[in-house]
């Protein structure tokens, strides 16, 4: 009887207030990077379709992400490491920073100069915010700014923590709130109530370091399972018992993450291993696997009929994701770290000294892309949402949308 | 962790009410603050903490003093919960232009016996409205017990010295560089200080005023390959003896002194002992103390290691090539009155990487907010830079 009333109450008390524009977490709401039919400008530039650029304290190299008319984002400062922690929300229509708290880190706060103690992108459920640090705090505030719980995973489990720095972001399904934090210290995966912050569960994990974010499987029957990506396994769960699903064994990148779209599973893995697997599956098929498709630092993202990786070398491949065959190839420049977003008829690419490149989608090679530079570092994936480009660049929070 | 008994937060009551009279919150909030600092690691007292959150964010703004002073004893985690309630008071006041209770948080700022990170948060609020407050306290500060507080003082001595003319004031430029290093307790700040005073000609003893050991025994190779050293208790780890040979990993080794002169204690192993791969070897140190106190063994190195403090493992980092930094690994420990042993396992693994062959490590001994503490037999060198003296 206690069973069935929890499933009653279940989804009420995680009913949420969101919006189909909503860009909820890391990759967007869907954890695709599409930002769907959206139509962003793409005459992109310091001074070209910016409808506004608001200053931002400290560093970050987290993504933004968007509920309803609010922008949130994350930074840390400090003088020697970064252990002060910002949680930072502003008005999505004019800019206006709405509010801003503070703390102060409870875990290891080391990293390499190019990152910092906000690595992770924060992820809502519509209600609350989650910010996650490198430093493994873990923040939630309601979107007002008031914390509802605060936990310092850091203290929880001292090892956990590579002083490269960490960077994968949390991920809200079911009702839990999912981390991933993997190191030589400590490694493991939890699942954490959204109310409360109680940890619902914790699986330990190989020791070794590891950068890649939990990715969402929301297969053809919308049922839900969260992906755990490791060196040498990946594998699927229930989001809010911890359940394994399923599991693969193979060798994994430890820096791009995986992207499920239906009833696929693009894991960088042998360049590219495409697994044919739902949130049910007890084994999962391989469907294709491509070393020609190899992912850098960016996440696999696919379109209809066809998958777009970035690799380290700053190529724009495209692939066929029924078979795995190189459709075309672009050659962007510079490094790249931020996974591109999709939007409208045009996947946006930003490289790590903030020049855009925007590129037309589809199986045919597409003409030279249009450029424009930003003229700030850009190591954070962006946020689409109601027609506008949100990026977080070095030293400032931009809007860009069309007139 | 700490946490206080109730007892103990009527103690912290009480010392505000009677340096802050004034104050008088409009609900008695002791119920909801002695459950948020009931708030325990593993997510351990959330639920209560979670409600009680929602009342204490809706206090008065004449409650902020009592509200921080919830921070005093408590886990940094605590301070976290704190600090998210007093932010939210502060900004719906600030919000409706409305004033905070300003006399009420100097004084509150002004009293050491709260928390170090209460007191910031104190300043900082008091800042946001009253626009003289930096330049009135910030000189107070330059030894105050937060460290976050002192950087604001030691940022200024800096400024004001960089702003005289070296040549013409020579002697006061140096002095109040000297006051900024005496003081400084950031490494940004230690390093712009001792930089400036070399270039004035002044001496300056970076490892004695960071408390970095400098003077060592070394003891290696021992085997590491396949990382079987880790586990493995060399002769060492049994029993300290100096005089002793034992069969290493190449052959016969024995203890060998080595005295760093690197500015932040870098012991260079690759360069001491030779560039071994699989390898692990011990460094010694013998630290006496004046009196039986608390003390931080902060550690940097790239490598895994092991920390024994008179005998007892402080620290275990099984850890190859994620970086070296300052203060990477702190240890709490406890030096007794006398002489105390330091025993440190330095693995190096087999990683073929160029960035993975670097096999060294740094260690220092101070308080809790970084002031050396230096064995009573250490060789020092006369100058300003000691911790806690400003003159020659």
């Amino acid at each position: 009887m206690r069973f069935r009333y929890s499933l009653l109450i279940l989804p009420l008390l995680f009913a949420t207030n969101l919006h189909a524009a909503d860009w909820l977490q890391f990759r967007g709401s869907e954890n695709r990077s599409t930002g769907g039919d959206t139509k962003l400008p793409t005459e992109i530039s310091s001074d070209k379709n910016v409808a506004w650029k608001s200053p931002l304290v400290g560093k970050g190299v987290s993504g933004p992400i968007v509920v309803g008319k609010k922008v949130f984002v994350t930074a840390s400062s400090g003088p020697v490491v970064q252990d002060r922690l910002h949680v930072l929300c502003f008005d999505a229509d004019s800019g206006k920073q709405l509010w801003h708290r503070q703390f102060w880190a409870t875990g290891r706060c080391f990293h390499h100069p190019t990152s910092a103690n906000a690595a992770p992108t924060p992820a809502s459920d519509g209600q609350r915010v989650y910010a996650f640090f490198s430093s493994n705090d873990l923040v939630c505030l309601d979107l007002d700014g008031n914390l509802q719980w605060y936990r310092g995973l850091g203290t929880d489990y001292p090892k956990a923590g590579n002083d490269v720095g960490m960077s994968s972001s949390p991920l809200v399904a079911g009702g839990a709130v999912v981390v991933q934090s993997e190191s030589q210290g400590d490694a493991f995966a939890a699942g954490l109530d959204v109310l409360t912050g109680e940890t619902l569960w914790r699986e330990d994990r190989k020791l070794g370091p590891n950068w890649a974010s939990p990715a969402l499987l929301r297969d053809k029957e919308g049922k839900e399972a969260i992906l755990i990506q490791s060196a040498t396994v990946l594998t699927a769960h229930e989001p809010r018992s911890g359940k394994q699903i399923w599991k693969y064994d193979t060798s994994c990148s430890i820096i791009p993450s995986a992207t499920a779209v239906g009833d696929k599973v693009f894991l960088p893995a042998k360049g590219l291993t495409v697994l044919e697997a739902t949130a049910t599956t007890t084994s999962p098929e391989v469907a294709w696997e491509s070393n020609k498709l190899s992912p850098g630092n960016s996440s696999p993202v696919i379109v209809g009929d066809q998958v777009y990786i970035l690799n380290s070398a700053g190529v724009l491949t495209c692939g066929d994701v029924n078979e795995g065959t190189v459709l075309w190839q672009q050659r962007l420049a510079g490094k790249f770290w931020a996974t591109p977003v999709v939007a409208g008829e045009h996947i946006y690419c930003i490289n790590d000294a903030g020049k855009c490149f925007v590129v037309k989608l589809g199986a045919e090679k597409p003409a030279e892309p249009i450029t424009g530079e930003l003229g700030e570092a850009v190591l954070a994936s962006p946020a689409v949402s109601n027609g506008a480009l949100f990026l977080r660049t070095e030293k400032h929070l931009w809007k860009i949308a069309g007139q | 962790m700490r946490l206080l008994s109730c007892s103990a937060a009527a103690v912290a009551l009480a010392w505000l009410f009677s340096s802050a009279p004034a104050a008088e919150p409009a609900h008695d909030l002791s119920p909801e603050l002695a459950k948020i600092r009931a708030v325990q690691p593993k997510g351990d007292g959330h639920r209560d903490a979670v409600a009680a959150m929602k009342k204490v964010s809706q206090a008065d703004a004449a409650a902020l003093p009592i509200v921080i002073a919830a921070m005093d004893d408590s886990s940094p985690l605590v301070e976290n919960w704190i600090r998210a309630a007093a932010e939210a008071i502060a900004q719906k006041q600030v919000d409706k232009n409305q004033p905070l209770p300003l006399a009420q948080l100097e004084l509150f700022l002004k009293d050491t016996r709260h928390s170090p990170r209460g007191r910031r948060l104190a300043f900082e609020l008091i800042s946001l409205q009253d626009k003289t407050a930096q330049e009135r306290l910030i000189p107070t500060l330059l030894n105050d017990p937060s460290v976050e507080l002192r950087r604001e003082a030691v940022k200024k001595a800096l400024d004001d010295a960089a702003s005289i003319s070296t040549k013409e004031n020579k002697e006061t430029a140096a002095k109040l560089y000297q006051n900024a290093f005496a003081a400084a307790r950031d490494l940004d700040q230690i390093k712009v200080a001792s930089a400036k005073l070399k270039e004035l000609g002044e001496a300056v003893d970076v490892p004695t005023q960071m408390g970095f050991i400098t003077g060592w025994k070394l003891l290696g190779p021992f085997d590491n390959v396949g990382e079987v050293g880790w586990d493995t208790a060399y002769a060492p780890e049994k029993g300290v003896d100096l005089t002793k040979s034992y069969a290493g990993q190449k052959g016969e080794i024995s203890w060998v002194d080595h005295t760093t002169t690197d500015d932040f204690g870098i012991v260079d192993l690759a360069k001491a002992l030779d560039k071994h791969k699989g390898a692990v070897t011990y460094a010694y140190a013998e630290f006496v103390a004046d009196k039986a106190q608390p003390a931080d063994f902060r550690l940097g190195s790239i490598n895994a290691t092991k920390l024994w403090v008179n005998g007892k493992e402080l620290a275990a980092n099984h850890v190859y090539h994620a970086g070296i930094e300052i203060d990477q690994y702190i240890a709490k420990g406890e030096l007794k009155a006398g002489k105390n042993t330091i025993l440190l396992k330095v693995c190096q693994n087999e990683q073929k990487e160029v960035w993975a062959q670097d096999w060294k490590f740094q260690l220092r001994v101070c308080d809790k907010i970084g002031s050396a503490i230096l064995s009573t037999d250490r060789p020092v060198t006369r100058t300003s830079a000691l911790p806690g003296k400003n003159v020659r």
